[in-house]
């Protein structure tokens, strides 16, 4: 198995001012913009670009949601396991508003396609963007691309990208793995 | 990701540990689920369930359809008042015939204890005890102990009192089971001819002194006086079993500490408990009944998960 280092912590943090700023691009003061990080990974970027963006950028008050995508999924009785769920905060309302879905890696798009249908369930946002860490090039099942990408990475269907938060474990760090 | 050990839900006593806490937990997601303004999720769409009431109910049966419909699945229902089950087909019959039209899931309450045991073993198919006789009622108790759980904080060292006929509840035995599973301290509490014999081997405590019982408790789970099972007098009048058994605000502010009462449902009010006790703040009554459809999406999500293509 082996194990490649697609991005260290320095990169990591470059990327994410650089996503910062494209975001303060389109939505200025965010006042009508909610971020949604969809669970579980999603959360930690979500959370980390709120935090940049109001100490470096001054944005105030920025609305951020927590999504869980489990219940959604297409791929339910198809695996082996239960699929688990985690815990979704939306006490946000999004109504009108411009949704923001934040994940860490696009790979097939079935996750943004369930995140999708399960956004409505909480009403009707006046538009959706995606944005990703990772967006894994020619892998994907469904006509569904990031509006922001941090970086594109080519990447055969039997290797795995890991993205690592300090939230989570030791380091943010980028990882490619050939299973 | 662990999943359940059993892939029937046919009562409490074959559950462990870690199935209650899979429950709780995937019960927690549903709950947020059911507060949406959208109260659905899209998971259970290939999957269909029937609903088989060989007895009458109303909170179980709904609670158990609604928990269907949210989660999506494909629902009939059937109930023996209106069915072939007159005319003497077989049980197992009956639910062939169902089976055939392509039903995946079958939810069950049937007055003869251990139906759900017996059809398990002779049809195809994965099935929900909804109530079988006065054996077991496996998510009446599941829901009970979660909404202590919501309520307490937690389960274990809680003492809990179940009040009444102990003898004909199902509700008793299943929540005895999945209480003592959790680390909770259980006592039975109703007239002798009510609590059957031996039932302390099952290490439950026994009292036949309302007061006592609830100053030890930290939980009061008041059953219904089961009119319709009693074919016999097992107290001489209902007046007297409430003077004796049942809880009204008097007795309720007498105690030492503030305690927690649930009940099943339905009540009977002024009989086991007085109007104003069910509507107080200390009773969780309502929790129960919300709590319920959360739990028994939980359940049928998890079943269904292990249900092959």
């Amino acid at each position: 198995m082996g194990k490649k280092k697609l991005l260290n912590t320095k990169s990591i943090d470059v990327i994410l001012h650089r996503l910062a700023c494209q975001l303060v691009e389109n939505h200025y003061d965010f006042k009508n913009t909610v971020l949604i990080g969809l669970q579980p990974r999603g959360v930690f970027l979500a959370a980390r670009l709120t935090k940049i963006l109001e100490a470096d950028y001054l944005v105030k008050n920025i609305q951020l949601g927590a999504l869980d995508i489990t219940f959604y999924r297409d791929d339910f009785r198809r695996n082996e396991k239960p699929l688990e769920a985690s815990s979704t905060s939306m006490d946000v309302a999004i109504e009108s508003k411009k949704v923001v879905l934040v994940d860490d890696v696009l790979f097939t798009g079935r996750s943004i396609r369930a995140a999708l249908t399960a956004i409505q369930a909480y009403g009707r946002p006046s538009q959706i963007e995606l944005l990703v860490l990772i967006d894994r090039r020619f892998s994907r099942d469904l006509p569904i691309q990031p509006t922001y990408r941090g970086r594109q990475v080519d990447a055969i269907n039997n290797e795995k990208v890991i993205v690592n938060w300090q939230e989570n474990s030791s380091e943010d760090a980028v990882y490619l793995i050939d299973k | 990701m662990s999943e359940l050990s059993v892939n029937h839900l046919l009562g409490i006593k074959y559950l462990n540990k870690q199935d209650i806490d899979l429950i709780f937990k995937t019960a927690d997601h549903f709950k947020e689920v059911i507060n949406r303004p959208i109260k659905k999720v899209p998971s259970l769409r290939d999957v269909t369930i029937a609903n088989l009431f060989f007895e009458n109910s109303t909170r179980t049966k709904l609670s158990f359809e609604l928990a269907q419909k949210r989660l999506s699945a494909d629902v009939i229902n059937f109930s023996s008042a209106q069915s072939s089950v007159k005319k003497g087909e077989t049980l197992i019959d009956t639910v062939n015939n169902i089976l055939s039209m392509k039903v995946d899931m079958l939810v069950m309450r049937h007055p003869n204890p251990g139906a759900g045991v017996f059809l398990s073993k002779h049809v195809n198919a994965c099935i929900i005890n909804a109530g079988d006789g006065a054996h077991e009622h496996p998510t009446q108790a599941l829901l009970d102990s979660y909404s202590i759980r919501e309520k307490l904080g937690e389960v274990v060292g809680k003492n809990v009192v179940i009040v009444g006929d102990i003898l004909h509840s199902r509700v008793a035995l299943s929540n005895i089971f999945a209480l003592q599973l959790q680390g909770a301290n259980v006592m039975v509490c109703g007239p002798k001819t009510l609590i059957p014999k031996h039932i302390e081997k099952l290490g439950v405590k026994v009292e036949t002194n309302l007061k006592k019982a609830l100053n030890w408790c930290d939980v009061a789970n008041m059953l219904r006086v089961q009119n319709e099972r009693m074919a016999i007098s097992y107290f001489p009048s209902t007046r007297e079993y409430t003077q004796q058994f049942g809880l009204n605000k008097t007795l309720l502010n007498s105690l030492d500490k503030e305690i927690t009462v649930m009940h099943p449902g339905p009540i009977n009010r002024g009989v086991e408990i007085t109007s104003d006790v069910a509507d107080s703040n200390q009773a969780i009554i309502l929790n129960q009944v919300e709590n319920g459809v959360a739990i028994r999406m939980a359940v049928i999500y998890l079943l269904a998960s292990k249900i092959k293509q």
